[in-house]
């Protein structure tokens, strides 16, 4: 795994900038008044205790949520929320936490169903899978094998995803996510329930993409080793609030941090 | 034994794409259709096309058409008789109004109207999901219903308020009417089954079958791509309906002669929705497996008693046929809840892997 840059000036342009976002469902305040930016080729961690908000943080980037108050900037398209068909044309793809795969398809389909936006074969064409309809379903294999090859899921092209081990699964998800060859990708915590060997692998995923395909992503995780290690910058939420943000040593170092997330120390 | 891919290699990814990729599967379709449109015609009397046969496919075809909708793209509906009610009501008008174009045009495109309404009735879908949808599409059911029946121009003002089917001929041949032979009518419904059925078959294994199957499996995640969850379902409301329409004109104008409104009646709905369930939610094979089933096997049990000359009164044979019949679904169910075309899957995974277990 690579040093974090702690050099800001390297980094690219903003890609995506949340300003002042406030979320509340009912009385029960999810998100209070959130800025933070993710720009262009950075791997963006969000991390804080669980209930923090980082998941409704998401689910606001891409959409699901509407905030009640804030500004969402994406692309210099300045916004007061993302609507998910928006989200996923403007280039956002995601993961979950949960997974949401389609289980009742192949790997294969799976990842050619991320291609949903970039197929565009009419109807007519479709009732006789002939023709350009064939050629564009071939033209989109070629590039869904591409990822399939990087993700080393070759073997399980063909089976139904229901059936896979969970690691795999996280991983065909990732490889969804990728078909729509996003410009920012949302990780929900990628690793979660995996032993550590699944972890490195998927960290090295997540490096690979980052630095061949260029995508920015912004990634939940809790396993502090993991997130210090791959993110250039992290943003860091407790209740709701954000109360640090900068580079992981920065992070690493303040107060309120180690107070609120990594436990008192004395 | 004979059942094996090995040695055959896929040189292209279109090759790979294909709907039957194994050889063995082309020349079992192969052998189908030859018995289908040679065998049978050679053979078949009137009680096998006419009791069996054209019954079977027409069945079959609703039941795509709903597995369409609901094993495909995961909307339930119980609306499927009265959509069947559309196409055929739609069919005795267009041919009322315009008795010179033939009748199997008419027939395909009364599934355009019964598309319309299903579209019409699909637009709930939207907001509601699951049962809830259910019973949106129940209202389309009964609502349907009281047209059928309170709107005489539907039934051309027929005494019987039934539909009579008038007399077409395609080339000097009858095709509907009472002079019509099984055969005609029997080689009619098997082109247009076998067309609808491959189009289908496309439709499910390219782009479109894919983004129903994602709202199905998980609509959250679909959306996130890409797809818009209201056309995407309207799509499916609409193709599901047309095939329903057809089967329905084809029912009435191909297969009874004439028929009441109470054919197309919730009974009917519940009937297409055993079969897609047994034959298997979600697969084309399974449409038919589940036709099969519910259709051929109370037939074939009937016979039974009469051919082995088993003393039995008919009244009884028939109660029994209920008895045995509702017994072997429970079987099936308990056995393979994914349905009969699962079961023929693991057949053929079996066959693939002999004499080795796995």
């Amino acid at each position: 795994m690579r040093a974090p840059s702690s050099n800001e000036t390297a980094l690219g342009e903003v890609l995506l900038a949340v300003e002042e976002v406030s979320l509340s469902f009912g009385g029960v305040r999810a998100l209070t008044g959130v800025s933070f930016d993710i720009r262009k080729g950075e791997i963006r961690a969000i991390i804080g205790p669980n209930g923090a908000g980082k998941t409704s943080m998401l689910n606001v980037v891409n959409g699901f949520y509407q905030p009640q108050s804030g500004r969402i900037t994406f692309k210099g398209n300045v916004r007061n929320s993302m609507r998910p068909y928006a989200a996923a044309r403007g280039g956002i793809a995601r993961t979950f936490q949960n997974l949401a795969l389609f289980r009742g398809m192949t790997t294969l389909d799976n990842i050619l169903a991320g291609r949903a936006l970039k197929m565009h074969r009419g109807f007519f064409w479709q009732l006789l899978r002939y023709g350009p309809a064939l050629q564009e379903e071939v033209e989109h294999r070629r590039r869904v094998e591409e990822i399939i090859d990087f993700l080393e899921i070759a073997a399980i092209r063909k089976v139904q995803v229901g059936r896979l081990p969970y690691g795999l699964q996280k991983r065909v998800e990732l490889g969804r996510a990728l078909a729509m060859e996003p410009d920012l990708l949302l990780l929900d915590e990628p690793m979660a329930g995996m032993n550590l060997e699944e972890k490195e692998d998927m960290s090295r995923f997540i490096i690979d993409v980052n630095q061949q395909y260029g995508t920015t992503i912004a990634l939940i995780e809790h396993d502090m080793g993991v997130v210090m290690d791959l993110s250039d910058r992290v943003v860091v939420l407790d209740y709701g609030r954000k109360i640090a943000d900068g580079t992981p040593d920065e992070v690493k170092r303040d107060k309120d941090v180690i107070r609120a997330y990594l436990g008192e120390t004395h | 034994m004979l059942y094996r891919e090995v040695g055959q290699y896929k040189s292209n990814y279109a090759a790979d794409m294909a709907v039957f990729p194994i050889l063995q599967d082309r020349i079992g379709i192969a052998v189908i259709l030859v018995i289908a449109y040679v065998v049978f015609p050679l053979i078949g009397n009137d009680f096998l096309l006419n009791t069996i046969l054209i019954p079977f496919l027409i069945f079959s075809l609703a039941a795509i058409g709903l597995n369409l909708l609901t094993g495909y793209t995961g909307l339930l509906s119980l609306g499927t008789g009265a959509f069947m009610g559309v196409g055929a009501y739609a069919c005795l008008k267009l041919t009322t109004i315009f008795p010179h174009v033939n009748i199997l045009i008419w027939i395909l495109a009364s599934g355009f109207f019964s598309s319309a309404i299903g579209v019409l009735f699909g637009l709930p879908s939207l907001r509601i999901k699951g049962f809830y949808l259910a019973v949106a599409t129940l209202a389309a059911q009964f609502f349907l219903e009281w047209c059928f029946i309170r709107i005489p121009w539907l039934y051309n003002y027929s005494v019987s308020g039934a539909i009579e089917v008038p007399l077409r001929t395609f080339m000097g041949i009858p095709m509907t009417g009472p002079t019509a032979t099984s055969l005609t009518r029997y080689l009619a419904v098997l082109t247009i089954v076998v067309a609808m059925t491959w189009v289908a078959s496309n439709i499910v294994h390219g782009r479109i079958g894919r983004m129903w199957m994602s709202v199905r499996d998980m609509d959250l995640a679909a959306e996130l791509i890409g797809i818009r969850l209201f056309r995407t379902k309207l799509l499916a409301f609409a193709v599901s309906s047309f095939y329903c329409g057809v089967a329905g004109a084809m029912m009435v104008f191909l297969w009874y002669g004439g028929a009441e409104a109470e054919v197309f009646a919730i009974d009917q709905s519940f009937l297409i929705l055993f079969m897609v369930i047994i034959g298997g939610l979600g697969t084309l094979i399974g449409s038919f497996f589940g036709s099969a089933l519910i259709y051929i096997l109370p037939i074939a049990l009937r016979l039974i008693p009469a051919n082995f000359g088993i003393p039995i009164r008919p009244a009884a044979a028939e109660q029994l046929t209920f008895v045995i019949v509702g017994a072997l679904i429970i079987v099936f169910l308990v056995v393979e809840p994914n349905g009969l075309a699962r079961l023929w899957q693991i057949g053929k995974q079996k066959l693939r892997v002999w004499p080795f277990p796995y």
